[in-house]
């Protein structure tokens, strides 16, 4: 028997083989990979892990790929950081980051993407396509370059040329599509639909999304073998929230972790975005589409697919979805950089910010292990805090403008002024 | 043909409408409700539309001209 069991609708169960579908072909329901588990727990032990590869292939068994060749990116195994000096600062003992803004183009988006370009070259897709304003479109395209695919990024025409600049360095085919952002979603639905091509987030989906679990198996390996009693996740489609609970929940399925998990799960997303949070506040399992108005661009999904799912994972866990202000956001940018010394993006900001309301809220107490994750580097949105950092101080080349620029303060430590 | 899958979520207003009745009747396209979800306060429809590409374009142009929300079935694409 496979490790992988096939596809299965999330609606109303019905299941297929592994093919490149992401809708039910009854319900149109979502489709998810399902796994034979007991095969895994016959094959995998934290041994057998160990000895894997330092990339999200050592997490293979679990993965949604079969004997072929792995595209290998070289994304995952990033830093799970214990933050002691943000942790003494809201009375936390045990706080973490998951810092993956050290993936190889910069995001967690590295990690679906490869099990995606692997799963697109095995089932003999020339093509490696994606619809996105940034983090995924870049991921695509260095991916694209490894896996020997021709990659084509879909943006809406009005895109920054600094956003474009961070996927068209790995030269794939770009197009601009002008009309609003709801007509580049449908147009793109339908070039999936009338094409063969991969497209990532779309007819490769259900394989696209199984990894980001590996989210939740590294922290887990991390923390010694167990899962974080809390874990805050910046949120867009919500499909990285899903599938890190669902994550936690495989590695004791086969004997990874000895007890299952009891984490709780808090989305985290911009109140100029938030429609999984106005959901959670109206106490509500259905989601209503909002217009994305927020400075943090990489989590403005105003209709997240997985938004229902989300909402189900929060309620069974005891978790919470909070929106954030564009201030608040900004702020968690810079309390992480000077206290941890942690560059993120608006989104890292977001569930920076979102984890600084559940402590002011007294939501979390001092001995959980909590973990944020930090999910895109800070150089990809650094106009989110350039008018709110001190400016340098000038001087003239001598010593003695440089002394008059020093002040000692109170503890004797020479500074700046 | 082309087949297009999409979901539609109409406000309040528009609930009591036969919105996909008159989209049949108004457009040479197929119309096939998959699963729905109707309250008094919104209602949402995962809809199977089959036409001549155009065609199918011209209906849902119609639609949100309506005042019905359009959306793919796989909700936003355009990721960050």
């Amino acid at each position: 028997m496979s490790r992988l069991a096939g596809l299965q609708c999330r609606e109303c169960g019905q299941r297929y083989p592994l093919q490149p579908i992401h809708v039910c072909e009854l319900c149109f329901g979502p489709l998810e990979v399902t796994y034979n588990y007991d095969v895994i727990r016959a094959q995998v032990s934290r041994a057998s892990i160990a000895a894997g590869p330092q990339t999200i292939w050592r997490y293979r068994a679990l993965l949604p790929v079969d004997d072929e060749p792995v595209v290998e990116s070289y994304a995952g195994c990033t830093p799970l950081v214990k933050a002691d000096n943000l942790g003494k600062l809201w009375g936390l003992r045990n706080l973490y980051i998951k810092n993956d803004t050290v993936n190889p183009t910069f995001s967690f988006k590295d990690r679906p993407v490869a099990i995606a370009a692997t799963r697109a070259r095995a089932f003999g897709f020339e093509t490696f396509a994606c619809a996105s304003t940034g983090n995924l479109a870049a991921a695509v395209a260095a991916a694209a370059v490894r896996a020997g695919l021709r990659a084509v990024v879909f943006i809406p025409a009005d895109l920054e040329a600094s956003k474009i600049l961070n996927s068209a360095v790995y030269a794939p085919t770009i197009v601009a599509v002008t009309g609003t952002y709801d007509d580049v979603n449908r147009l793109c639905s339908e070039i999936a639909e009338k094409y063969g091509w991969a497209f990532a987030n779309i007819n490769v989906r259900p394989y696209y999304a199984e990894g980001s679990k590996t989210l939740a198996f590294e922290v887990a390996e991390q923390l010694g073998w167990r899962a974080p009693d809390h874990a805050i996740v910046p949120t867009a489609s919500g499909s990285m929230f899903t599938k890190i609970w669902k994550g936690f929940q495989e590695l004791y399925k086969v004997g990874l972790l000895e007890e299952p998990p009891r984490t709780r799960m808090t989305v985290a997303q911009a109140a100029g975005c938030g429609p999984i949070a106005a959901a959670f506040a109206r106490g509500s399992l259905e989601v209503e589409p909002v217009k994305p108005h927020t400075i943090a661009k990489s989590l403005a999904i105003g209709n997240p697919a997985d938004g229902y799912y989300s909402l189900r994972i929060i309620q069974e866990t005891g978790g919470w979805a909070l929106g954030v202000s564009d201030a608040e956001i900004v702020e968690g940018i810079r309390l992480l950089a000077r206290t941890e010394g942690i560059f993120a993006e608006t989104a890292g900001g977001v569930a920076v910010a979102a984890t600084k309301r559940l402590v002011d809220a007294g939501h979390i107490a001092p001995d959980e292990t909590v973990v944020i994750y930090v999910t895109g580097n800070g150089l990809k949105t650094p106009e989110a805090v350039a008018d709110h950092l001190a400016p340098p101080v000038t001087i003239s080349a001598t010593m003695e403008a440089f002394e008059a620029a020093l002040v000692r303060d109170r503890a004797g430590a020479a500074v700046v002024a | 043909m082309a087949k297009q899958r999409v979901k539609l979520t109409f406000p309040p207003a528009l609930i009591t409408q036969p919105v996909i009745y008159n989209m049949g009747r108004q457009f040479d396209v197929v119309t096939n409700i998959r699963r729905a979800n109707v309250t008094r306060e919104q209602g949402w429809v995962i809809l199977e539309v089959t036409g001549e590409t155009a065609e199918i374009e011209r209906a849902i142009a119609w639609a949100i001209e309506q005042g019905v929300r359009v959306d793919p079935i796989e909700g936003d694409i355009v990721a960050g």
